[in-house]
């Protein structure tokens, strides 16, 4: 067995080639560690050193990396689990990245890896098999057309290991949906950007993986009584909604805050929210909360239908799935709901996205501008649960009008036109969040610049508007340094991976992250220097999308944002963001972190942070 | 020399267990300074999303392990009922794995002899799975108390279904 130090990294990083089948390891670049951290940090920059500007996210040369965090594989709450899919998005291409828990993470570590670099492209459907030291790619076209959870369990049998963990792909990622998601453990899902079709462009169905090396930090004792103080911490008050209600409290909250978008947009208050709260659904259909792998806090909330049309239906349920597949479409029927978050799980779909699109398409026929020929009979009207499950299956399969609408509202809507792209609620080509943004400023401007596209999980700064913190009305100075910090802070978490529902139990952020980080690997790095990473983080994700075409062009909001003034009698009644509010919160984001009016980073920034090695990326464009 | 019946082990409930493995890492550490799951003599099963439980060595009255040893390298201790294992006459055969019908006998990957609960013997607070157990689904306890627990709970479900007849 080849050497690795298992003191938070593992060491190694696994590069397989597709294309050749051959694969071999490589010594991590420990400068690359300590500047970007892990997970996805560490990620966007084994991407950027291995790819070529303009790649097509779906050509053999657009690589897949999966990362892990410097504290995968161990004890530490919710950050042992984690891991990181980070590639081109063909949904926006820009950067794209999606964080899954479960416990797969924990098993590539312990496998001895930090990351895997997938490059090239099989001419054959294949599956790679990471036993130890010994990696092969073997033959998947048996795995063709099977659901992740059928691929897991094939594999598992085959194979004859029952603790072997995968994540694979379902039809959706096969057929290159760019909605189409990776899911390890039958439920838990790296979600947005696509990345799932950037597997299946690959022929690669899945990743099955199993570790038997320990796991020792670099100073075992501290590092155990810091995991006692975070198990006292994950009984307190800071995860209490996690444990108890789950995400999906959110409904009645953001409901009554007339901050949920419903009716693709058409409203930002659902009148049917009761029948599909938080509160139903844990009453009605929760069977059990379950746990990511060193998890005290478990928030995973499975819901079974056990009786009725859908009986038989299980899946994990979570505001955003909740609310894309409910007030989005209209939909108040909570098992139909359920069933639609199941099959999205089925075919491999980001059920936010597939959501949105399901209310886009909905929308398109209320105002004529899908028939009911173009849509093969189906009846797409706001609130037709059949009709949910229909477009659903259509999507997944790649069959009829779900072929079109695979792609995202963005894709569509370029090829219905008529003016759809107006009802297409996108940023950069990945489809809106839980949140209106008409009404919550800051989450407004967050949503704008955040470097995957529309997005509540690069900062939560919709908790500072729904906090009351400030104004959520206003477009002010001030919100580009709250934005700033937030997503700082989120890429560290990102990095370091730790799970967001655990965020509370950092007290203090950046010292907590700095020593949990430092008991585990053994280095002596100033929190300061953490936040600097953060910083440095963002930037890098910002250099990726420069290099790939982006500008502030692309930091805008969905049509009906700027354009459709919030139409509910309430407290956020005519709530929009016009173009000078977003100037004036873009150019304090700018402002804030450094950069140029046109979002550019500087060389003179780029040398601060230690990144004068990305410098080329920006040589042409500061002079704006 | 303890009776039988004052035994105790390792019991889990599935109606608590989340399946979070803080067991096996519990475990692993305790035992071996790492975290490991396949080092752990606790093992947890997630059968499905809704299913899951940990196993850990339940101190047979008959261990079918002891019995399976062509070498004698398994004893059932007096005191304790745990299963002591003399690994200078374990050759890793992995007969006792094979007659245990509950999965608690494992192989150590490195030692390639065999090895399952001890109740933490080293420590004087017990099971150190059941103390980090964040769900309380693990106890220390013996089949006469879980039989209690088991005729109180039928009763009380008993009779709170008179009640809402």
């Amino acid at each position: 067995m080849e050497d690795t130090n298992l003191n938070g990294y593992a060491g190694r990083v696994l590069y397989v080639d597709l294309t050749t089948g051959k694969t071999r390891t490589e010594k991590l670049n420990e400068d690359f560690a300590k500047k970007y951290i892990g997970g996805i940090g560490l990620g966007m920059r084994f991407w950027l050193a291995n790819s070529k500007a303009g790649v097509d996210a779906y050509s053999a040369d657009n690589p897949l990396v999966l990362a892990l965090g410097p504290i995968s594989g161990t004890m530490f709450p919710t950050g042992g689990n984690g891991h990181a899919f980070i590639s081109k998005s063909p949904a926006t291409g820009g950067v794209g990245e999606a964080v899954s828990h479960g416990t797969f993470g924990a098993e590539l570590k312990r496998a001895g890896y930090d990351a895997v670099i997938l490059t090239g492209k099989s001419d054959r459907p294949v599956f790679l098999w990471i036993d130890d030291d010994s990696v092969q790619l073997l033959d998947a076209a048996h795995l063709m057309g099977k659901s992740p959870s059928e691929t897991e369990d094939t594999i598992k049998d085959e194979i004859g290991d029952y603790y072997i963990r995968v994540a694979s792909i379902g039809l959706a990622g096969e057929k290159l949906s760019k909605i189409a998601c990776i899911i390890n453990e039958k439920t838990r899902a790296a979600g947005r950007t696509g990345l799932g079709g950037v597997m299946g462009s690959k022929n690669l169905k899945a990743i099955a993986v199993r570790g038997t090396r320990d796991i020792v930090p670099a100073k075992p004792d501290e590092f155990m009584d810091l995991v006692r103080e975070y198990h006292e911490r994950m009984k307190g008050p800071a995860t209490q909604k996690y444990r108890t209600l789950g995400t999906v409290e959110n409904i009645l909250i953001n409901n009554d805050q007339f901050c949920m978008p419903t009716r693709n947009y058409r409203n930002a208050h659902f009148e049917d929210a009761a029948s599909v709260s938080g509160e139903a659904v844990n009453e009605r259909y929760v069977a059990k909360i379950i746990a990511c792998s060193s998890c005290p806090m478990r928030c995973e909330h499975e819901a079974v239908i056990r009786d009725g049309a859908y009986k038989g239906t299980m899946a994990r349920i979570e505001y955003e799935s909740l609310w894309a597949m409910g007030p989005y479409t209209g939909v108040s029927k909570l098992d139909a709901i359920i069933k639609a978050a199941e099959l999205c799980n089925f075919y491999g779909m980001d059920a936010q996205s597939a959501g949105v699109t399901v209310g886009f398409v909905m929308d398109c026929h209320e105002k004529g501008i899908l028939t009911h020929d173009d849509l093969t009979g189906i009846d797409a009207h706001f609130g037709n649960a059949e009709a949910l499950l229909q477009l659903l299956e259509k999507m997944g399969k790649r069959e009829g009008i779900g072929d079109m609408l695979a792609d995202g509202v963005k894709a569509a809507a370029e090829k219905i036109g008529k003016g759809s792209d107006k009802l297409a609620q996108q940023i950069k080509g990945l489809e809106v969040t839980g949140y209106d943004l008409r009404c919550l400023k800051t989450a407004a401007l967050a949503s704008a610049v955040s470097f995957r596209g529309a997005d509540q999980n690069r900062s939560n700064a919709y908790a500072v508007d729904l906090k009351g913190k400030v104004d959520r009305l206003k477009a002010e100075k001030g919100r580009g340094k709250i934005v700033k910090d937030l997503e700082d802070t989120y890429a560290l978490l990102d990095s370091i991976m730790i799970c967001k529902n655990a965020r509370g139990t950092l007290y203090k952020e950046t010292q907590d992250m700095a020593k949990i980080y430092n008991l585990a690997t053994g280095y002596d790095i100033a929190p300061e220097e953490l936040a600097a990473a953060g910083e440095r983080i963002n930037t890098l994700a910002r250099l990726i999308n420069i290099r790939e075409g982006k500008s502030r062009k692309d930091d805008t909001l969905p049509w009906k944002v700027m354009n459709e003034p919030i139409p509910d009698d309430g407290p956020v009644k005519g709530a929009v963001v016009t173009q000078d509010e977003l100037d004036l919160l873009l150019d304090d984001y700018y402002e804030s972190r450094g950069w140029t009016l046109e979002g550019v980073p500087p060389s003179t920034k780029l040398k601060q942070l230690g990144m004068d090695d990305l410098s080329g990326i920006v040589e042409s464009k500061q002079e704006a | 020399m303890v009776k039988i019946h004052e035994r105790k082990f390792v019991s889990c409930d599935p109606d608590k267990c989340v399946g979070c493995q803080i067991c096996e890492y519990a475990c692993s550490y305790t035992k071996e300074k790492a975290f490991n799951p396949i080092k752990s003599r606790i093992r947890v099963v997630r059968q499905n999303q809704v299913v899951n439980m940990a196993v850990a060595c339940r101190l047979c009255e008959e261990p079918a392990c002891v019995a399976a040893c062509p070498r004698d390298a398994l004893t059932q201790s007096d005191e304790t009922g745990t299963i002591m294992i003399d690994k200078d006459k374990c050759n890793g055969c992995g007969w006792c794995i094979e007659a245990c019908d509950y999965g608690a006998m494992m192989l150590h990957p490195e030692t390639k002899t065999v090895y399952t609960c001890d109740l933490c013997k080293e420590k004087t607070d017990g099971p150190q799975c059941v103390k980090w157990c964040p769900e309380e689904a693990l106890t220390v306890v013996t089949s006469d108390v879980l039989a209690q627990k088991a005729r109180i709970s039928a009763i009380k479900k008993l009779f709170q279904e008179k009640k809402q007849q």
